[in-house]
């Protein structure tokens, strides 16, 4: 199918505009192609998830388009990188390493991206309008966009995000149409017990069940009397996309999107139903951190994927005040800068530091080698962390809520307390 | 059979098989083509110069920079055929066909299809879009 292109589209495509431009448009037009796409439509901002620094190749594509003159012609902020340019030195990463992602880093600069260095950029930038068209990278940044900010972005793969930012448009197709965002399963979530709710880790945990049973599809959660935080949200959309694909979740009576089952289902019956029940939900949690048992020792608590908000900050400063961690095992938080600076200026880091606790910013375990080898035991309450740092880092992991996760770095092992879980 | 070729081109290799959606990141070693996500069937199999068939990709929207690594490096396989279109690996190609004159073809095909080539040896890929026995 050919696709419909504006003049200007033309002109990008011809090389008016400069060499980058002209490489971006063509790369866009033939996913356009790709994604049989009719046509292009505009966009009002990008989040770009291509800094992050993986190779030789995403080096040589980043300079490709910026020394090729290229600039973004909307918004754009910039996913995690792969180094902590101020504190990599004090873990494991190597120089040369260091040197190829800090590259990549200023192409993604020169082209006018603005330097955030997170994947929550909802927690400190402006946020997308409800509706509004955009092109986002970073799977857990893009189910909140579409789920929690009524935003509308399609999965945009690396490579592609940065192409529809310089063009300022993208594919008209998927979830920046209104037929791809209607429920498509429906969660029945009213026979699990309420107490539940209570457990921070029900919201990764729930996320990494219906990812394995939604794929790509959009779920539609109901029956269950939460009032799940932003924090919440962000967890369960990130463990969505991390064991299946899923771009957009409505939770019917909690999402701007949802305010009632039939306006989230569409007016129609879903396609399939599924049942949560607290069988199905330990099992998975039992997936999540299969690696490491109770009271088996730990190298590491790792918190902060995606990147720790400000409330989190609060919610474990208020833990941790007072105490301090065992001194066999590393307490990391990651986080992005402008949340490190106001969790400082709202006291909370005082208090998380005196625990003991380190603060890498602007990567993550995943996106950036720094963990030493002797590190080979982890804790954490994030579901991606756990999902992927096995095949990732080879290091054995172990699944557990925030508070879990404080009481084993106090401990120097694990600990769970399972009162909710027990049947 | 014949499918639809999202990136056209000539391949020929052994079947590499699974009904499970895969993330190349956290799934695909760049540097060996070794499939190292433990949760996945094909865990453990090296994927260089095979014809990979996997339903489509999942998770992460860093999967197109790691097979983008893995074409630069010779590490990729020589073939991916998916069931229905799969964005994230055709992007990959495009942009090795942008940067290096080196793609390799992406091919969807329907679930009928999809599922004979369960137990399948070597094939060959054209560049129409025709899969069939390399012998």
């Amino acid at each position: 199918m050919a696709i419909r292109l504006s003049s200007r589209d033309e002109a990008d495509l011809g090389g008016a505009n400069g060499p980058g431009v002209r490489f971006a448009m063509s790369i866009l037009a033939r996913m356009a192609d790709v994604s049989g796409a009719a046509t292009l439509l505009d966009i009002e901002g990008a989040h770009i998830d291509s800094s992050l620094y993986q190779g030789p190749a995403t080096l040589e594509f980043a300079e490709r388009l910026a020394m090729g003159g290229a600039r973004v012609r909307v918004p754009t902020t910039l996913n995690v990188s792969g180094v902590d340019v101020a504190g990599w030195r004090e873990w494991a990463v190597p120089d040369a390493w260091a040197e190829a992602a800090r590259r990549q880093m200023e192409a993604y600069e020169r082209m006018g991206c603005a330097p955030t260095w997170t994947c929550a950029p909802y927690q400190t930038e402006t946020r997308p309008r409800f509706g509004a068209h955009v092109a986002w990278g970073e799977s857990s940044a893009i189910v909140f966009a579409n789920s929690v900010l009524g935003a509308r972005t399609e999965r945009y793969p690396d490579l592609l995000d940065i192409c529809c930012a310089i063009i300022g448009r993208a594919p008209a197709t998927g979830l920046h149409l209104d037929e791809h965002r209607v429920g498509e399963l429906l969660v029945d979530l009213s026979a699990l017990p309420v107490r539940l709710t209570r457990d921070s880790s029900l919201y990764p945990v729930l996320g990494h069940w219906i990812g394995g049973v939604a794929g790509d599809s959009v779920p539609v959660l109901t029956g269950l009397d939460a009032r799940p935080t932003e924090d919440d949200l962000k967890a369960l959309g990130a463990a969505m996309a991390t064991s299946g694909s899923v771009a957009l979740f409505h939770w019917v009576g909690v999402t701007p999107e949802a305010p009632d089952l039939a306006t989230a289902l569409g007016g129609r019956d879903p396609a399939i139903r599924v049942r949560a029940t607290l069988d199905t939900l330990r099992a998975a949690r039992d997936d999540l951190g299969g690696g490491l048992s109770s009271d088996d020792r730990l190298d590491l608590v790792v918190l902060g994927s995606p990147h720790f908000s400000l409330t989190e900050f609060a919610v474990l400063a208020d833990r941790v005040r007072g105490r301090r961690k065992h001194p066999d095992v590393r307490l990391l938080i990651t986080t992005g800068h402008a949340v490190k600076l106001l969790a400082r200026e709202a006291g909370h880091l005082s208090a998380v530091e005196a625990f003991g606790a380190e603060i890498t910013v602007d990567t993550c375990i995943l996106t950036s080698p720094m963990l030493p080898p002797e590190v080979g035991r982890l804790m954490t309450n994030s579901a991606k962390y756990a999902y992927y740092a096995p095949g990732l880092l080879e290091r054995a992991v172990a699944f557990g809520s925030l508070d879990d996760c404080v009481e084993s770095a106090v401990a120097g092992r694990v600990v769970r307390d399972d009162t909710a879980w027990t049947p | 059979m014949k499918g639809r070729a999202l990136v056209p081109g000539r391949a020929t290799g052994r079947v590499l098989f699974a009904r499970e959606p895969l993330s190349f990141w956290g799934g695909y070693a760049a540097d060996t083509g070794e499939l190292i996500d433990r949760r996945h069937p094909l865990a453990g199999r090296n994927a260089v110069g095979t014809v990979l068939v996997i339903p489509s990709t999942r998770g992460s929207s860093t999967t197109t920079a790691v097979l983008l690594e893995a074409i630069r490096h010779g590490t990729a396989p020589a073939a991916i055929v998916t069931r229905g279109p799969d964005r994230f690996l055709a992007l990959a190609s495009i942009a090795a066909d942008e940067l290096y004159g080196r793609p390799i073809p992406i091919l969807a095909l329907e679930s009928a299809d999809f599922e004979r080539l369960a137990g399948a040896g070597e094939v060959r890929i054209d560049v129409d879009g025709t899969v069939s026995p390399a012998s």
